[in-house]
């Protein structure tokens, strides 16, 4: 194929368009490290692709390859239509969003609004710029001085809120290590719900902010068939495409029934699986299952209702093929004070408005016939209440 | 240049000047290590990295060190971005192939191993390492003999060599020669891989001496070679400029043509 000036000259046009998409159109921006025609890729049909991303920092909808025909746009737009966070669409200055946070705090008492109107409405890098701002202008941290003005529930969802999400996932994981109940369940959420970007993300974090590294601290504070499940879990960095291999599942699929049926839930092959194979794979697998043997997996891992590591499996299960059912019940359980999640609802708000709480709201209605927002209002009160209806989108009439 | 190398060609009856065949074997595999320390060189270390790996995996059990020297000797981030370009060239995890193609006792060790991904600063915890040394002890202990059970089946080891840190780690070997005879990797003879995960995440230059030592014998085998290829081509000059220094009268000695120069480069100064 003769790459005529024509052509040379089009290519270069698209080239340049995806360049100045990266370097102003993403927040933060993108550099591309290595910007030489090797990375410059033609295909079939003379569309341009940009590849060799792999060094770069990764941000939370971090391709690996951009399209010319904006493909990537669209990506991040379908993310966002499950996010129930809103930013307004001209969002005040960082300095001014700073003055107006230290104003809250100032004086006596603490104008609690201000911080929901402002915290609420800013996506994870308009926080950490927040943050950044405030400590340079004021030399204190911004969770330290709301530390100080703030307490209880409320307190601890702001807290949990304006920090980064990495950094929330690895504060999250450090005290699960630390208690004794329902800490290998958020573990596990975390370990499973998340892409394997953003568990990376929070295995660094935990790096920076804990000086040792997050598997460290399960292997030690985990024991048996917990450990055996929740290390692998979390040490994970699975393969995100969607091909699957269909006499793959078959093979698998036979195999999960047989340790099944013996009983042996905490197998090596079993644990494998779960914790090795990419989402889309174990989804394929788990559905053949299903059409294969009649049950789904979930049902023939509940021999033993008082068995909690047969429990542990199956939220396990859940959070890898239907995530939004998972937090359904957690959050159900919480809202109606069942079970032993504490801060379940405060958790699960924060860690998926910006993720996909609008599917998790939708199955919560689908389920319970009242609307999570409603939930929320007869279950809390206060500016816990306020922040959190903000948080899930709630509009006021 | 024919002229020069008399001793590679034979007399033949026809009266032509023949090659002497293991004459053209050997300078065929002196080019050929040349050759593989040059492509691997040039690909990135991620690629690189990926790709021995795969490799290895395909080769089976007996080329399975590849697998722990990769694991253990790399940076956190560079062990990640082996993994990562291993996402991109097969479409899998490296966690998945493993686990699902080596069948042996090896199996847990070496998908922890390559799932590591390390604390790399200097904080250790002097009293989680004395009672991990005496835990591997144990471990190395009960299982030496004919036991079922190989000590890197064991979970404590396990867990301990794929998810502490290095510098964590060196504290617990240190702890481990306070309250044992010998030394681990003494302790560890019988189980080699096992051996070879703590030589290079604890005492690697011992490991690459052995490499070199091995590779530059007088009947050093092609897997040796190879090994040894892969180390020049892979580890920074710094590690290795010492072990280099040590061998340079048998580099010169038994090496030949480009392939001795990439070697000797090691001991250069200025490369790179």
């Amino acid at each position: 194929m003769k790459l005529g000036w024509i052509k040379r000259i089009n290519v270069m046009k698209v080239v340049l368009y995806a360049l100045s998409y990266m370097h102003h159109d993403f927040s933060p921006p993108i550099v591309h490290p290595d910007r030489s025609s090797k990375n410059i890729l033609l295909d079939l049909d003379n569309e341009v692709h940009i590849s060799g991303l792999w060094h770069c920092q990764a941000s939370k909808t971090h391709p690996t390859s951009i399209k010319s025909n904006g493909a990537i746009q669209k990506e991040i737009k379908e993310e966002e239509a499950m996010a129930t966070l809103t930013v307004p669409t001209t969002v005040p200055s960082v300095s001014e969003d700073c003055e107006q946070l230290r104003k809250a705090f100032s004086g006596w008492g603490t104008n609690e609004g201000l911080i929901i109107d402002i915290l609420g409405h800013r996506n994870a890098e308009q926080r950490n710029l927040i943050r950044k701002t405030y400590a340079e202008t004021y030399g204190e941290d911004l969770l330290k001085a709301l530390d100080k003005e703030l307490s209880n529930d409320f307190e601890r969802l702001v807290l949990l809120w304006a920090l980064d999400p990495a950094e929330r996932d690895a504060l999250l994981a450090n005290e699960a290590t630390k208690r004794w109940t329902s800490s290998n369940q958020v573990l596990m959420e975390i370990a499973c719900t998340r892409s394997a970007n953003q568990l990376l993300h929070a295995r660094q974090a935990y790096h920076a902010r804990y000086k040792k590294s997050l598997e460290e601290d399960v292997a030690h504070h985990t024991t048996g068939d917990f450990r055996k499940l929740l290390l692998p879990l979390v040490s994970s960095y699975r393969y995100e495409g969607e091909e699957v291999n269909m006499t793959l599942a078959k093979t698998e699929a036979k195999l999960l029934h047989e340790k099944i049926s013996d009983k042996a839930y905490s197998d090596d092959d079993v644990i494998r699986v779960l914790a090795t194979r990419s989402k889309a794979q174990i989804n394929a697998t788990l559905n053949h299952y299903k059409n294969e043997y009649g049950n789904d997996i979930n049902k023939d891992l509940k021999a033993d209702p008082k068995d909690e590591f047969l429990a542990l499996l199956r939220s396990t299960v859940k959070c890898l093929v239907y995530p939004e059912k998972y937090f359904e019940k957690v959050l159900r359980l919480a809202i109606n004070r069942r079970g032993t999640d504490e801060g379940a609802l405060t958790r699960v708000v924060c860690t998926r408005a910006e993720v996909d709480l609008k599917i998790i709201a939708d199955e919560y209605q689908r389920r319970n016939s009242v609307p999570l927002t409603r939930a929320i209002v007869k279950d809390t009160h206060g500016d816990y209440e306020k922040l959190l209806l903000v948080l899930a989108g709630h509009v006021e009439n | 240049m024919r002229k020069g190398c008399s001793k590679f060609f034979l007399e033949d009856e026809r009266q032509f000047e023949r090659w002497n065949d293991s004459a053209i074997k050997s300078l065929k595999a002196e080019f050929k290590l040349f050759k593989d320390v040059v492509l691997l060189s040039l690909m990135h270390p991620w690629e690189r990295d990926a790709r021995l790996l795969k490799k290895a995996l395909k080769k089976g059990p007996p080329h399975y060190n590849v697998i722990v020297e990769i694991a253990c000797t790399r940076s956190s981030d560079q062990l990640l971005g082996a993994r990562k370009a291993y996402h991109s060239l097969f479409d899998r995890s490296i966690e998945e192939d493993l686990a699902s193609h080596v069948k042996g006792s090896e199996r847990k060790l070496l998908v922890a191993l390559v799932s590591a991904y390390r604390y790399e600063g200097p904080k250790v915890k002097e009293d989680a390492a004395k009672s991990e040394a005496k835990a591997l002890l144990n471990a190395i202990k009960n299982n030496n003999g004919d036991h079922k059970k190989k000590a890197m089946e064991e979970d404590e080891v396990i867990w301990i060599l794929t998810t502490r840190s290095k510098p964590h780690l060196k504290v617990v070997y240190e702890q481990y020669k306070k309250i044992s005879a010998k030394t681990i990797t003494e302790d560890l003879e019988v189980e080699l891989l096992l051996k070879e995960t703590v030589e290079c995440l604890c005492t690697p230059q011992t490991y690459f001496t052995r490499v070199f030592d091995t590779a530059l014998r007088e009947d050093a085998k092609e897997d040796a070679k190879k090994a040894l290829t892969r180390l020049v081509a892979t580890q920074e000059d710094v590690d290795l400029k010492g072990i280099a220094a040590k061998f340079e009268d048998k580099i010169k000695e038994r090496v030949k043509g480009a392939y001795k120069d990439v070697l000797l480069g090691v001991l250069a100064d200025d490369r790179k």
